[in-house]
């Protein structure tokens, strides 16, 4: 019935729904301040200087616009479509998190807030947090699970030579979920004068809207780049889900271009008949956390799953609600890679094109290698490198059990 | 509506003619497991409690405290699930047809239970109030509404950080009673600061003839007296979960006597409430 929906931009609606997923699902300590930032971003949106602002640190610290990459060896490898790479891991700090990071910390200052928080599961939200916390000058609290704390050691040590101070968070399952969980415990607890950067597309509104905008540069650009190299759009976009913020920021401006394919690639860890993955859209179900209605991994009872993935940045129960409404009304198609796939992918990208990607990115990859070479040679791929591989290095040496 | 829908009005009516505080005590449903808590929550009443709130557990407890958090999982851990915490109520019905019952957790176990079927085995299990931390009056439709629709209360939550504005809203089509949440903060940490709670309390008052409870921080007797001196009941949590977990550690000949230690707690904060404002 939605499935012909005339447009797919026009969400979320004035009371924070993409259709029945979103809103605003928090205690009742924080609903002053999350109304207060709502207000707050609208003015800012449409704020001329905000814009100018956010468009030089874009530009002049970020390093954008980032290129876009034919990836020439690859496809000839595939045999089939041409694929291209959106390298957002060249962005300053390694990731597409800092395009976030940049415009919630603009957004903290207008508000005349004087502490910044973060949750991070791969450390790369953490480290660009803490990266324009230094440039701005802002005390910084990082949580992270302990369990991340350990496969992403290089990241933490980064965030304290930042001056971050991070917190090892060992509730639950010591992961992502668990480190946003102690994130709103602290905003609960110091709400009056402490500003959220949430990471992601996820938590309540407005967070979904403005983390969806500020990343949806990624896809703005590109649009921009594909007709200058191929002078026509791309057939399909694939990009990895966590929480979903760098597939939306390349799928976005490209949501009612109906005949671009939209792919999704979630984490399937050990496998989607294990309970060890991270999929929740392909294997979850509806339900509440965070901030937000979304799909989740949870039992009967309501209770929510462990995720699991070797990519710390996909291992979450849960994916931004934006993403959720897409799936229902069948606008983006999700997949879901294995940990092994995505290995795979990350060797073969170093070894054909001097790129290591990130474990994340490197799940769309493995996507990108099952279904390039079933299409046609003039067929366009535009697949979003959203991070770079560096801090996966020695987790990856213990994985393939090389000792470093 | 019946005797049975009015319980939480009824009990302050009668603690308002005794000139009485009102003692508000948290468990956690299945905490340490379902024989046991079901013990604690049947010793309760006679000890001195006025309205029992129950926690229903749940993994992510993003407003809650260590001591809370650590109480959700032990109880999950035995097994616990919606379904029994329901059914502990109903066991509970069976000997105490007149003490307040009020269920407080998060918003997801319910939701993937189903909300009418939700409100229906409440009702019949003898549930009287809902605090459900997660569901704000922007989301009123989910649960508030059709859970007072079926004579249920649903108890609202003012917060040191609700202004003048936001105020009028939680006040609006209130049932039960208020609950302030005498602290920024999250369960069992900070300590309330009496001033801005008696402040905070006669805000309210100007607008609102509801009873009002305070919570979160109120450990002893001491304090549980001077909060009570402004309000109309107060919440002990945090104080006597950290006590069913402290007597999991314990051997099994002690952990019979934990039992008494939770009741001492309680008859000790009720003593001091009810001598203070007699």
């Amino acid at each position: 019935m939605r499935s012909s929906l005339n447009s797919y931009m026009t969400g979320p609606d004035e009371k924070g729904y993409f259709d029945i997923y979103g809103g605003k699902y928090v205690a009742e300590t924080l609903m002053p301040s999350i109304n207060e930032l709502e207000s707050a971003y609208e003015k800012a949106k449409s704020n001329k200087e905000f814009k100018e602002e956010l468009e030089y640190w874009y530009k002049h610290y970020i390093g954008r616009p980032s290129p876009l990459y034919y990836a020439a060896r690859i496809t000839k490898e595939l045999k089939g479509a041409k694929v291209y790479f959106k390298r957002d891991e060249l962005n300053h700090t390694g990731a597409h998190k800092i395009n976030n990071c940049i415009g919630q910390i603009l957004l903290a200052k207008r508000m005349g807030k004087s502490r910044i928080i973060a949750e991070t599961g791969a450390g790369q939200h953490g480290v660009a947090t803490a990266t324009v916390c230094a440039l701005f000058d802002m005390p910084c609290t990082v949580y992270m699970g302990t369990k991340d704390i350990e496969r992403q050691a290089p990241n933490v040590f980064r965030m304290k030579l930042l001056g971050a101070n991070i917190v090892s968070v060992e509730s639950g399952s010591k992961t992502l979920k668990d480190a946003m969980n102690e994130a709103l415990r602290d905003w609960v607890s110091n709400v009056e004068n402490t500003f959220y950067i949430i990471g992601t597309t996820a938590g309540p509104h407005p967070y979904p809207m403005m983390v969806r905008d500020f990343q949806s540069v990624i896809g703005r650009e590109t649009k921009i780049q594909i007709l200058e190299m191929e002078k026509r759009l791309p057939d399909i976009l694939v990009a990895c889900i966590g929480g979903g913020s760098n597939a939306l920021g390349l799928f976005y401006p490209f949501l009612d271009e109906k005949s671009i394919e939209l792919h999704g690639v979630e984490a399937a860890g050990k496998g989607l008949n294990t309970n060890k993955h991270a999929a929740s859209l392909s294997a979850g179900s509806p339900g509440v956390l965070h901030g937000n209605r979304t799909y989740l991994l949870q039992d009967n009872d309501g209770q929510i799953l462990e995720a699991h993935s070797i990519s710390a940045g996909l291992d979450y129960p849960g994916v931004g609600p934006e993403h959720s409404f897409l799936k229902d009304v069948k606008r983006v198609n999700y997949f879901s890679i294995k940990d092994k796939e995505a290995l795979e992918a990350f060797q073969f990208c170093t070894r054909m094109e001097g790129i290591i990607p990130a474990l994340e990115p490197s799940h769309a990859l493995a996507h990108v290698m099952k279904i390039a070479p079933k299409l046609d040679k003039n067929k366009v791929i535009i697949m979003n490198m959203c991070g770079r591989g560096d801090k996966d290095v020695f987790n990856v040496a213990k994985v393939l059990g090389v000792d470093l | 509506m019946n005797y049975r829908e009015k319980r939480i009005e009824k009990r302050f009516n009668l603690l308002r003619s005794n000139k009485e505080k009102g003692l508000i005590t948290f468990v956690t449903a299945g905490d340490p497991n379902y024989n046991t808590s079901l013990r604690i929550i049947k010793n309760l009443p006679s000890a001195g409690a006025d309205f029992i709130e129950i926690g229903m557990p749940f993994t992510d407890p993003m407003a809650d405290g260590v001591g809370i958090q650590a109480s959700y999982l032990r109880s999950l851990k035995s097994g616990q699930t919606l379904s029994k915490t329901l059914k502990m109520v109903n066991d509970f019905r069976k000997i105490d047809n007149d003490t307040p019952v009020i269920l407080m957790g998060y918003f997801n176990p319910i939701y993937v239970y189903g909300v009418c079927n939700f409100i229906k085995k409440s009702k019949d299990s003898g549930v009287d109030g809902l605090i459900i931390v997660d569901l704000p009056p922007e989301a009123d439709e989910e649960l508030r509404l059709p859970a007072v629709r079926n004579g249920l209360d649903f108890i609202r939550l003012i917060t040191p950080t609700t202004d003048k504005r936001r105020l009028s809203l939680l006040l609006k089509n209130s049932t039960g009673f208020l609950y302030y949440i005498s602290v920024v903060g999250i369960t069992g940490t900070k300590t309330p600061k009496l001033d801005n709670v008696k402040l905070a309390i006669k805000n309210i008052r100007e607008q609102s003839k509801m009873p009002i409870a305070v919570g979160f921080g109120i450990r002893t007797p001491d304090q549980a007296v001077r909060i009570a001196s402004y309000s109309d009941a107060v919440v002990v949590g945090s104080a006597i979960v950290d006590k069913i977990g402290e007597s999991c550690l314990l051997s099994d000949d002690n952990k019979n006597k934990s039992l008494e230690h939770i009741i001492t707690l309680v008859e000790g904060l009720s003593k001091a409430i009810k001598k203070k404002t007699n």
